[in-house]
This record gives structure tokens, C-alpha cells and sequence, in this order.
């Protein structure tokens, strides 16, 4: 009976003792935080705080007023938004650009590891992947630049093309051009480089068990199928869900210089919106509304993506 | 692969297909880097006319000279060039002392900050309320609006922490032992075996910043603190030519013709060095892959 009471009084007070092992414990190694106190402070400043500035998309922002003083408006802007005639074609606009993207640039990169990983002479290999890596390296200015000048209508492609028909194709001017010119220069910039990590991943295969495979008559595609692509599904996985996740927060930096007034169309995506909206014509809370519109469809889709893949991928997913 | 065992016909074949679409890869990524390379020394009008021409009267270095001559061009190199200096070492240092601290075992509170700092790369404000917070700060139209807002990175700090927990525990207990705080242990013992990763960080970052215009875009109004990336920017996207490289002439198609050279030369100033330097790194950029793959 009267150990019953004691391990009753030591479950009582176990827990302003761990309270107190933890401020034991910090006080020892207050140099551990210390050395993270840099990350936490510039993350708060520059990560958190924004996101209670982000209240503004529920009021009417004026500068004078500031974020406090300004005026609730509950979802005024949301609705703004939602029922602006041009709200479907941005939004459409954006899933459209990264859901191909994706479909487009995921499996090139792992198709294109495979290829490298057949090639039997490292030297020869590490030359190929030298020239692949180098576009990762250009700035997406530059691409855009290069872009431009490539489909001029007195461009180099338009030169090529010009053998076929006679009159030059201004692309950058024509909606219909836009995602396959977006699309294909990334993949021309990152497939190379978004390869690495599954080259790796396909150096760590047992050669033994080509050998083996082999010995039993399997054919080249069928090793491929069998072992190679086994191997690289855990990297998969984790890049899938990631990729996905970031479907509604397609780069911003890219679409936004390949666009012209012309093709706006179809390149006028949510974040050029908001920074159009934003910054360059001063509505501020109508932006940030949309702005936070699209961080929550993002997050959803980050945790639906997971669930999905967690099925597929036997229970493993990333979060 | 080695080759004990013969490959099969069908297998052969396919290698051969493999080896050509390889072939042909590499070509579609240098022939378009070689193209604007041997472009910017080409006079446009030879250019449009007869394509690439080897006859030497239609080469010219003009484009080269009035970018020199201008200015615009080096300010904003000397520009980028502080800005990804300042950037690397605020970022790098940062990332190696929060990812020492996450990598310690029995850290309390290790879960809070890593929920704490990866809920970041899921949500946030936004491009307005950001842009506020660097406004209030005064930062507006000064480096640090360029250097500070984006020096944590999240990725950065995982791959720090996923490389101290590579080093031995044993080193650290044994320095224990004899008695050093923690500060010393990771001054003396932690610092010396992490110069690879804090290589690999300051590539990374020093090549985001050269290569980033975004925050610069927003953040800058004022022309002389413009990085490369902006100037190239308005050469290239906005079509606009910079005064200084134009002033000696008046016709408009000769207007058109140097800024169509110019277009091809800045190109190849703004991206030739890192092109030309990224081989002799090549591993540490491949490390640095590795290292976040783990987990």
C-alpha cells in the first residue's frame, strides 16, 4: 500500500521534474542556444511576423492606419477574388503550368539516369554529365534572355523553320507557346542536374545482382525494370511529394520574365498576379488575400499528395 | 558495369540506341551555349543573313567594347559580386552553428525548433507582408535588404546537421571527458572537420545569390545598387539599352544592330566565369546533393 502512494506521489511530481531536468539542461548548454538563436530571431523577423502581417488580407489596408488600425473587412477580398472574371483563367493558368511541368520534368531526370548509368566508361560518363550539369549554372535571366533571342521572329529557330514555311512564328507573342516554352527551357536548364541524385542512387545497386539477373537471361530493359527503378523509388517518393506540394508555388521568377503582354493568356499565373497587383499597382490586401489563398491550397495538396504516395509507397511517406 | 557475362543481341542494340540519345542530349545542350558564345563576336547583320559565317570581316568585338566602356554592366558585376560575398558568409554562418545545435543527441526541444523551422517552407505571409517587414526595417534600398530577409535557409541547415551527425560521438564524449564546455568542443573539434560542408554551403549560396534578380527586383529602386542580374534584365528582357553604350550614334537601325550584339556579349560576361569554373567543383556540388539526400 505504501509503495502504491509512493509511485502515485512520483507520477505527481514527474512532471514539474522534467520541467525542471529541461531548464537543468538549458541552463548547462545555453551555448547550444545561443548558436541557434541567429536562425530563430532572422526566422521569426523575416518568416512569422509576415504571416500576422498577412492579417491585412481580412482588412483594408491604408499605410497611415498601419496593420492594427486598418479597417476589418472579413473576406471581402477572397470573394473579390474568387469572382473576378479572371480568376478561373489564373488559376487554371497555374495548375496547368506546374501539374506539366511536373509530369514533364520528374521522370526526364530519372529516364536520363538510367541512360547515364549504362555507360560503362566513367571517364566518358563524367564528361556527359559535365555538359548536362552546366545549364543548372546560367541564371534564369539568362535562359529568358537566350530564350527571347532564340524565337525571335529573326531568331535562329525561326531560321530553321523558315525552310518549311515562310513566314516567321513570333512564339513569345502567342499564348499557345508559352507553357511548352517554359516547360522545355527547364527541362534544357534542370534535368541534367536533377539527375545527380538518382545517378547516385543507382551507383549503390549491387553489381552482383546484374550479374545474376543476367545469368538468368534477363534481358537489358528487364534488369532496368526490375532492379534499377526498385532502387530509386525512395528517392522518388520524397522528390514526388515535394515537387507536388509545390505545385501551387510554381517560381515565380521565370514565368514572370518570359511573359509579354501578348501572351498573357496563358502566362499570368498567381504569384505574377499578386506581385502585379501588390507591389507594382498598391493593392496591398487584395495581394496578400490572394497571396494567402494560394499558401493554403499549397498546403493542402502537400498533405494530400503525402497521403497518397504514403499508400503507394508502402506506408512510407515524408511527413 | 562490368562485363563478365556478354551482352545479348537485343541488349546490344539498345545500349547502341542509349549510347546516340546520349549523343544527341549533349548536343542539344552545348550547340545552343556555343551558338550565343560564337554569336557575341559576330556582327548581327551577318548573323541574320547568313547564319554562323567563318569570313573574318564579319566578326567584331563590338559588342565586348561598349559593354566595358559603359559601365552599367561591371557596377552591376562588382555589385553582384558583394552581394553573394555578403550573402554566402551571413548564410553559411548561420546554417553551420543551427545545424550544429539540431544535431546534438538529447537536444531539449529539438522537435519545437525543427517544426519551427520546416513550417516555414510549407506557409507563409507572402510577397506583400514580407516586403512590409523589410520596408519597416528601413532595409529598403540598401544590401541588407539583399543579404538578410533570405539568409536562413532551411535546406541549408538540414544539410549542416546532417553532416555533424556524420562526426563520431565518441570524439565529442571523449573531449568531454576531459572536460571541455560545449563551446570548445565545437570550436576545436566540431569547426576543423566541417570544412567541407561549409565549402559546399558557400558554393551554393554564393551561386543563388549571383544568380538571383527576384529580391533584388523589389527591394531596389536605385539603379547604382542594381546586381548583374537586373542589368541584364532590362539588356535583355526589357529590350532597354543602356545610354552609355549607345551615345555616339543616331540611326536607328544601327541602335538595333549594337544592342543586338550587346545582348549576346552580356550573356557571355554574365555567365561564362561560373561556367569556366563550375568543373573544377564539380564534387563538392555533387556532396552537397548527396549529403541533403540522406536525411
Amino acid at each position: 500500500m505504501a509503495e502504491i502512494v509512493k509511485t502515485k506521489q512520483a507520477i505527481q511530481v514527474s512532471k514539474p521534474k522534467k520541467m525542471h531536468r529541461h531548464l537543468e539542461y538549458i541552463k548547462k548548454n545555453y551555448i547550444l542556444y545561443l548558436l541557434i538563436a541567429p536562425a530563430v530571431i532572422l526566422t521569426i523577423i523575416f518568416k512569422y511576423v509576415p504571416i500576422y502581417g498577412a492579417l491585412i488580407a481580412f482588412k483594408d489596408y491604408s499605410p497611415i492606419k498601419g496593420i492594427m488600425g486598418s479597417e476589418w473587412v472579413g473576406f471581402k477580398h477572397f470573394t473579390d477574388f474568387l469572382t473576378s472574371p479572371n480568376f478561373l483563367q489564373i488559376l487554371v493558368n497555374t495548375i496547368k503550368l506546374s501539374s506539366f511541368e511536373l509530369l514533364i520534368g520528374f521522370p526526364i531526370p530519372i529516364i536520363l539516369a538510367l541512360m547515364l548509368n549504362q555507360l560503362r566508361k566513367s571517364g566518358v560518363k563524367k564528361n556527359i554529365q559535365l555538359v548536362l550539369y552546366a545549364p543548372h549554372f546560367i541564371s534564369v535571366v539568362v535562359i529568358s534572355g537566350m530564350v527571347f533571342l532564340f524565337l525571335s521572329p529573326v531568331g535562329p529557330i525561326n531560321a530553321v523553320l523558315g525552310i518549311f514555311t515562310d513566314k516567321p512564328i513570333s512564339f513569345m507573342s502567342e499564348p499557345e507557346y508559352f507553357r511548352s516554352i517554359y516547360i522545355w527551357s527547364g527541362v534544357w536548364q534542370g534535368a541534367g542536374w536533377a539527375s545527380i541524385i538518382y545517378v547516385a542512387a543507382l551507383a549503390n545497386v549491387d553489381p552482383q545482382l546484374h550479374e545474376a539477373a543476367k545469368l538468368d537471361g534477363a534481358s537489358l530493359l528487364q534488369r532496368i525494370w526490375h532492379i534499377d527503378l526498385p532502387t530509386l523509388k525512395p528517392v522518388m517518393a520524397v522528390l514526388f511529394i515535394l515537387a507536388a506540394g509545390g505545385i501551387m508555388g510554381i517560381g515565380f521568377e521565370k514565368a514572370y520574365l518570359l511573359q509579354t503582354s501578348m501572351n498573357i493568356p496563358s502566362s499570368e499565373i498567381i504569384a505574377t498576379h499578386v506581385y502585379k497587383r501588390g507591389l507594382l499597382a498598391g493593392d496591398y490586401s487584395f495581394a496578400t488575400a490572394v497571396g494567402l489563398f494560394n499558401a493554403v491550397v499549397n498546403v493542402i495538396l502537400l498533405v494530400f499528395v503525402n497521403q497518397v504516395v504514403k499508400k503507394l509507397n508502402e506506408g512510407e511517406g515524408l511527413i | 558495369m562490368n562485363n563478365k557475362i556478354k551482352h545479348s543481341r537485343g541488349d546490344r542494340v539498345i545500349l547502341a540506341i542509349n549510347n546516340i540519345m546520349l549523343g544527341i542530349i549533349v548536343l542539344l545542350i552545348l550547340v545552343p551555349l556555343l551558338y550565343v558564345f560564337l554569336s557575341s563576336f559576330l556582327e548581327p547583320n551577318a548573323l541574320i543573313k547568313k547564319g554562323l559565317s567563318l569570313s573574318p570581316s564579319d566578326w567584331s568585338l563590338e559588342g565586348y567594347t561598349r559593354i566595358l566602356t559603359d559601365g552599367t554592366i561591371m557596377r552591376g558585376f562588382l555589385n553582384s559580386i558583394l552581394y553573394a560575398a555578403g550573402f554566402t558568409i551571413i548564410t553559411v554562418t548561420i546554417s553551420i552553428l543551427a545545424g550544429y545545435t539540431l544535431s546534438v543527441d538529447g537536444l531539449v526541444g529539438k522537435k519545437i525548433f525543427m517544426f519551427f523551422f520546416l513550417f516555414t517552407m510549407f506557409f507563409g505571409g507572402g510577397l506583400i507582408p514580407t516586403y512590409f517587414v523589410v520596408r519597416d526595417l528601413g532595409m529598403l534600398n540598401t544590401i541588407w535588404a539583399i543579404i538578410i530577409p533570405g539568409a536562413v535557409n532551411v535546406w541549408f541547415i538540414i544539410l549542416a546537421r546532417t553532416y555533424f551527425k556524420g562526426i563520431p560521438n565518441e570524439l565529442k564524449e571523449a573531449a568531454r571527458i576531459d572536460g571541455a564546455s560545449d563551446f570548445r568542443i565545437f570550436i576545436s573539434i566540431v569547426l576543423p572537420l566541417c570544412k567541407p560542408i561549409i565549402f559546399v554551403l558557400a558554393l551554393y549560396a554564393f551561386i543563388g545569390q549571383w544568380n538571383a534578380y527576384f529580391d533584388a527586383m523589389i527591394y531596389l529602386d536605385n539603379r547604382d545598387l542594381y546586381p548583374l542580374q537586373l542589368v541584364l534584365r532590362s539588356i535583355l528582357i526589357q529590350n532597354e539599352v543602356q545610354p552609355g553604350m549607345i551615345a555616339d550614334i543616331q540611326a536607328r537601325n544601327e541602335i538595333m544592330r549594337i544592342s543586338e550584339m550587346i545582348r549576346y556579349s552580356s550573356i557571355v560576361i554574365a555567365s561564362l566565369p561560373l561556367l569556366i569554373m563550375y568543373p573544377f567543383f564539380q564534387k563538392y556540388f555533387e556532396k552537397g546533393v548527396m549529403v541533403g539526400s540522406l536525411k
